[in-house]
């Protein structure tokens, strides 16, 4: 660990290559420990808020939940029926129990990327570690929520999840506040590692405030046809918010997907994008974006490609969709081919809902702001996550009472 | 003003569209209870006269008139003219993504109070997969599909007057057979504007009046039966010879007065 400590270090005043660059100083991290308890026990506006991320307090229909507050873990379970199939804990608890944490710790993701990742191994406030067992088939959806409860906090969290040869699971992941913070970093430290023929679907949901800047660092392994898809959905407005994940297919015929909703609100800063890696004979990869500006929000919509096998094919799309004048979309698709044979591709359209749309809608009997609202709901379409019915049905509920409430 | 027993009256309707006069002077009334035909050469105006009566606003109108069922509608926004009874079947519809067609479809349905399941049944109706109720509207249909969706659509709003924008073209033969019987037993009794290109829909349709549009004017009304089989049999050059001839009675007239 030294090593990485230093490395740490070295990088801590290191601007990241995109995304405004923070006061990392201006962030508290005195923040007093949560007890640990069930969820349920936990008061109704940490519990309502968390719902409003697709984390459900009474536990029915999930896997299994982890829960932190702040940098403490209040909770975290496997439901009876899929103990032994799956686990739950956080990184902390997995360092205790594996002596093999190290082989997953800063594997996909560099320590020294930027001061963020710095921070989140200088001052590590826990995380979830998610793991499905050799083969098995965990058919309810697992979730986890990280949550900030104190105003002006800065919490760094580092997940792992697993999914181990020939395994299936889908796990579904809100970030959060309580309704009195206005101001905050959180960091986030993600690495998958989807292993031999194993199957996993993460969908993430972040729920923010105006004045809160966030800063996930994601990569993720794909090996030997196994298959990653990761969904990811902001709906509230943030100061800032940048990402660019990544996922590496390293195995023959591995597959991967990566599905982003996005909406701009009031002078919210979006930068998200997706790198896929294609390594291997057979790769492939997808990344879907939908993204709309409001109010005064501007959005970088990135994506990045590369081809490193002459068998290998991905392809890249971004549709944007701006609902004011004030607002602004930059959709940046990259292809980069090192061999030939690798077929790579993209498409990308940014404009304003089409006037022929809107009264086609109206010729059949829809006011104006029906219309719009119609096809505004339409364009996050969140069907494009290919999630099962159940987990879809909720989340297609939080982008309708986003469009509702903002339209 | 438009009199109780006409359920369309346009009154010297003059449009422009991006600063060019399309629609010149146009006069037309469908009496309640009738099916009219409207005939014309590419170009002359047919869509941009419908699109007019629905209130796109791409249509600007310069002068005259428009009335429904008694009502000034000439600006009017959409929906609300959808509200007062009139109904269309675009030519080439926008493809929404993310809106599904069962989602218009029912709503009509469910404003009218009719019962669930409905949609199925007219779907079938117009011989359309009802696998078409959940896909999203107009994306990736055939030429064929985007006509049987857009009568569908029509049928379920069931409106006092039906528009419908060259219902034949791109539809085979057995589909037209099918498109046409359904478009007749919906419109027995009602009214409604068939806009048509080559007639053929006219073989399966009862029609009462024809009205020929050339190069933005109403060049000739009559008993749609007549005007069509003269057009077949001469080409629209004879409801051009017509408008040069009508021109000239105009001009003359104005002379006279002189």
């Amino acid at each position: 660990m030294q090593g990485k400590k230093e490395k740490a270090l070295n990088a801590k005043e290191k601007p990241a290559a995109l995304g405004p660059d923070l006061d990392i100083n201006s962030f508290t991290r005195d923040v007093k420990p949560w007890r640990y308890g069930p969820i349920h026990s936990l008061s109704s506006d940490i519990t309502q808020q968390s719902l409003k991320v697709g984390i459900r307090p009474d536990e029915k229909g999930r896997a299994g939940t982890y829960f932190q507050i702040d940098h403490s873990t209040v909770f975290r379970a496997t439901q009876k029926m899929f103990e032994g199939k799956a686990e739950v804990m956080s990184t902390e608890e997995a360092f205790e129990k594996y002596d093999w944490m190290d082989d997953y710790w800063w594997k996909v993701v560099d320590v020294d990327a930027d001061k963020y990742t710095a921070l989140a191994e200088m001052e590590w406030d826990k995380g979830y570690f998610i793991r499905a067992l050799e083969g098995q088939n965990i058919t309810l959806p697992l979730q986890a929520c990280l949550f900030i409860s104190k105003d002006n906090l800065n919490q760094n969290v580092h997940n792992i999840i697993i999914a181990e040869p020939n395994s299936e699971m889908q796990i579904i992941t809100g970030c959060t506040i309580h309704p009195n913070v206005q101001r905050g970093l959180h960091v986030g430290i993600s690495e998958f590692f989807v292993k031999e023929g194993a199957k996993l679907t993460f969908t993430m949901i972040h729920n923010w405030a105006q004045n809160f800047d966030v800063r996930p660092r994601t990569g993720a392994m794909i090996e030997d046809g196994a298959t990653f898809a990761n969904n990811y959905v902001c709906l509230k407005p943030v100061k800032s918010l940048q990402m660019y994940p990544v996922a590496y297919c390293k195995g023959v015929n591995s597959r991967v997907r990566f599905n982003s909703i996005l909406y701009g609100a009031e002078n919210s800063n979006l930068d998200v994008g997706s790198k896929v890696i294609l390594q291997a004979a057979g790769s492939r990869g997808e990344v879907t974006t939908r993204a709309i500006a409001s109010d005064n929000s501007q959005i970088y919509a990135r994506g990045l490609l590369i081809g490193e096998h002459e068998d290998s094919k991905a392809h890249l799309e971004c549709r944007g969709l701006l609902l004011s004048n004030s607002s602004s979309i930059h959709a940046i698709p990259e292809l980069i081919a090192k061999v030939k044979g690798a077929e790579l591709s993209h498409e990308a359209a940014v404009g304003k809902i089409a006037e022929d749309q809107i009264q086609y809608l109206m010729a059949r009997g829809f006011s104006e702001s029906e219309a719009v609202a119609l096809i505004v709901r339409g364009f996050m379409d969140v069907s494009i996550f290919g999630l099962p019915s159940q987990l879809q049905e909720e989340i297609k509920k939080m982008v309708d009472i986003t469009t509702a409430r903002v339209l | 003003m438009g009199r109780a027993l006409d359920i369309l009256k346009i009154e010297d309707l003059s449009v422009e569209i991006a600063g060019k006069m399309i629609l010149k002077n146009i006069d037309l009334t469908v009496p309640k209870g009738e099916i009219h035909v409207l005939l014309g050469p590419n170009g002359s105006g047919k869509t941009s006269l419908i699109q007019t009566i629905m209130g796109l606003c791409s249509c600007n109108v310069v002068s005259g008139k428009i009335w429904f069922d008694g009502v000034d509608i000439t600006g009017m926004p959409i929906n609300e003219r959808v509200d007062l009874g009139i109904g269309i079947a675009f030519q080439n519809p926008p493809a929404i993504r993310g809106v599904k067609l069962g989602h218009v479809v029912r709503s009509f349905l469910e404003g009218k109070g009719q019962a669930v399941g409905r949609d199925i049944k007219l779907a079938r109706a117009v011989n359309f997969p009802i696998e078409f109720l959940d896909r999203d509207l107009n994306l990736g249909f055939s030429g064929g599909e985007i006509k049987r969706s857009e009568i569908l659509q029509v049928l379920a709003q069931r409106p006092k007057f039906a528009i419908l924008d060259e219902p034949d073209s791109g539809v085979d033969v057995e589909n037209l057979e099918v498109i046409g019987k359904a478009i007749n037993n919906f419109l027995e009794g009602r009214s409604g504007l068939i806009v048509t290109h080559l007639g053929h829909i006219l073989n399966h349709v009862k029609t009462d009046v024809a009205h020929v549009l050339i190069s933005g004017r109403v060049a000739c009304s009559g008993k749609s039966t007549k005007v069509l089989s003269q057009i077949l049999k001469e080409g629209y050059r004879w409801c051009e010879r017509c408008l040069r001839e009508k021109e000239v009675e105009k001009c003359r007239e104005k002379r006279r007065k002189r």
